[in-house]
């Protein structure tokens, strides 16, 4: 299993973050990702940085661990910053690097949009590790709600979203098993010519789609004989509820957008 | 191959919530040439343990050796191809590892991956379907058109040829028939007299562990419950029910039968005639004594 890359991994806990109604979390991510946007000063900067930082705390996760998950765009994060270093030309010459002008502007210009970058994978980030793949569907499903008048298909997609998401734990788990039978035959994929690890990836692919295959079948059989019929008059095992504390938090983060217009120059 | 492991740890993702000890402190010797069976509930880390003799996990603690190969925590293996060809290990439902057209093709993957020239791999094919059962009008078959059981020793083929020195069977029977059961593990035991193979089995049932094994190594929560010979181990019912497993049938049977008939009937490996024949000899002793 993948150790490094936790977008998309569940840390289960009963904080209040894990709490909340997957489609507040939703809602407010969404908000929050368009109001970034609006940050132009260092203050706004700080205070967004600042509720963002909040809520991870408030999840109970170890921050380690969600800034570790984040390594693998670490590396974007910074070649943004290096990109506008050195692409932006407004202000005065700070410095040279190999001969390349720096100017303030483009430090500026740098930092405040790889900060941007961080915010929006660190807030959704933490929708992944706080909801399960079946709220994040059914939360989908309920605020799409309304498509269904011009005959939008929401019900299939959700049943889509939430079996691939239910499979792809299993798929990693078949993945990681058939490889390690392959490699105790002799298969080295880690090593060698390109080609020869290009090759070794039949061995896997092969099994693993045979038994996506089989899955899909025996799922199909097992819906059928349960006597699924799609969308049309299906109740919930999981009803969403708006609670309190979704309609507190709503209030909250309404309270740090009007401070963050306050904040902006 | 001597087998060895000292003190050996092993830790799934370590440094995240998700960190998991699968084993703790585990040290055992497997000599050379010797039937070992690795008993446990599900999860106290017998799949883990195995993975650690052909070099897929290295200890993250302690000391892994088969025979001139060390694992240790943060040290590749130089040669691990090698050790690979030496521990052939058949993995839970290996006939999910099958992919090639052609049956034939499929069990000579291996020994093709390890180098092995095509005559040799020739010669070596008609012993091992011989061994495994399956007659030889299915090599040019696709292996997908064949029976679960087919299918499963056309896998166990598979690592067959590439003749190992020390054979690894992560429960070898599960999900098949109970006649289909005792045909393999029969077959395990033959090529591990004839070939004087290093067998390491993990199995649920005590029965076959009590039959075949020399030795037994008993898991819990990632370490070692128990060690010894079945015999040995297999009498002590209360050290076994905290771990929720029973004594093999054939024991509880004689429990039963010294409850009974108050006589002692110690078990030392007899079979079920062997054991029918003392029966009735001590039953008629005590007719006679009256
Ligand atoms: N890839 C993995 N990542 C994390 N935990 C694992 C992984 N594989 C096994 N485990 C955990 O390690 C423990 C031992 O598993 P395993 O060795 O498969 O046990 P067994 O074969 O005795 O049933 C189990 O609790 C299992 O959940
Ligand atoms: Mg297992």
């Amino acid at each position: 299993m993948s150790n490094s890359l936790i977008i998309g991994q569940y840390v289960p806990s009963d904080s209040f973050i894990h709490r909340l109604d997957p489609r507040t979390k939703i809602t407010m991510i969404f908000l929050f990702v368009i109001f970034v946007f609006f940050a132009n000063s260092a203050a706004s900067y700080a205070w967004l940085t600042a509720f963002a930082v909040g809520i991870a705390l408030a999840t109970k996760i170890k921050i380690p661990f969600i800034l570790r998950g984040l390594t693998p765009v670490w590396f974007l994060i910074i070649f943004t910053f290096i990109l506008h270093l050195i692409v932006t030309k407004d202000g005065d010459i700070l410095f040279q690097i190999f001969s390349f002008p720096v100017y303030s502007g483009g430090v500026i210009q740098g930092i405040a949009i790889s900060f941007r970058f961080f915010l929006l994978i660190l807030v959704t980030s933490l929708l992944t590790l706080t909801t399960t793949p079946i709220e994040i569907t059914d939360a989908i499903e309920s605020l799409l709600d309304p498509l269904k008048k011009i005959r939008f298909p929401v019900h299939e997609l959700a049943l889509m979203m939430s079996i691939s998401l239910r499979f792809i734990p299993t798929l990693m788990q078949e993945t990681e098993k058939i490889s390690k039978a392959q490699a105790s035959r002799g298969v080295d994929f880690k090593t060698g010519p390109v080609k020869d690890r290009i090759q070794a990836i039949v061995p896997l692919l092969v099994p693993l789609f045979v038994s996506a295959f089989k899955r899909a079948e025996d799922l199909a059989m097992a819906m059928e004989a349960r006597g699924y019929q799609g969308g049309e008059g299906r109740t919930k095992l999981r009803e969403l509820k708006i609670e309190k504390r979704d309609i507190f938090s709503f209030i909250i983060f309404g309270l740090v957008i009007i401070v963050l217009f306050l904040l902006r120059v | 191959m001597d087998i060895s492991f000292k003190q050996v740890n092993y830790t799934y993702q370590p440094n995240t919530p998700f960190e998991h000890h699968a084993l703790r402190n585990l040290s055992f010797t497997i000599s050379s040439g010797s039937f070992v069976a690795i008993v446990g509930h599900t999860g106290s880390g017998k799949s883990t343990l195995i993975q650690h003799l052909n070099g897929l996990l290295r200890p993250t603690g302690g000391e892994v050796s088969i025979g001139p190969y060390q694992l240790m925590p943060g040290k590749k293996v130089k040669d691990i191809k090698v050790l690979r060809e030496k521990v052939g290990v058949v993995f839970q439902y290996p006939e999910h590892q099958l992919f090639d057209e052609t049956v034939k093709k499929d069990i000579a993957f291996g020994p093709k991956n390890f180098g092995v020239d095509y005559e040799e791999i020739e010669k070596r094919i008609p012993p091992i379907l011989d061994a495994v059962q399956l007659p030889e009008e299915l090599l040019e078959r696709s292996p997908f058109d064949l029976s679960g059981g087919q299918m499963r020793r056309v896998a166990i083929a598979g690592v067959l040829a590439m003749d190992p020195s020390v054979l690894v069977l992560d429960e070898p029977t599960a999900g098949l028939d109970p006649r289909g059961q005792k045909e393999m593990m029969d077959m395990f035991y033959q090529l591990h007299n004839a070939k004087g193979l290093t067998t390491i089995l993990v199995t649920h049932s005590m029965e076959d562990a009590l039959q075949y094994a020399d030795h037994v190594i008993i898991m819990d929560h990632g370490t070692k419950y128990m060690e010894g010979t079945p015999e040995d181990l297999f009498v002590q019912k209360d050290k076994l029910q905290a771990v929720q497993l029973d004594l093999p049938e054939i024991i509880q049977f004689l429990r039963k039968i010294e409850d009974k008939f108050q006589v002692s009937l110690p078990y030392e490996g007899q079979t079920i005639s062997e054991l029918g024949i003392q029966l009735k000899e001590h039953l008629k002793g005590d007719v006679t004594d009256e």
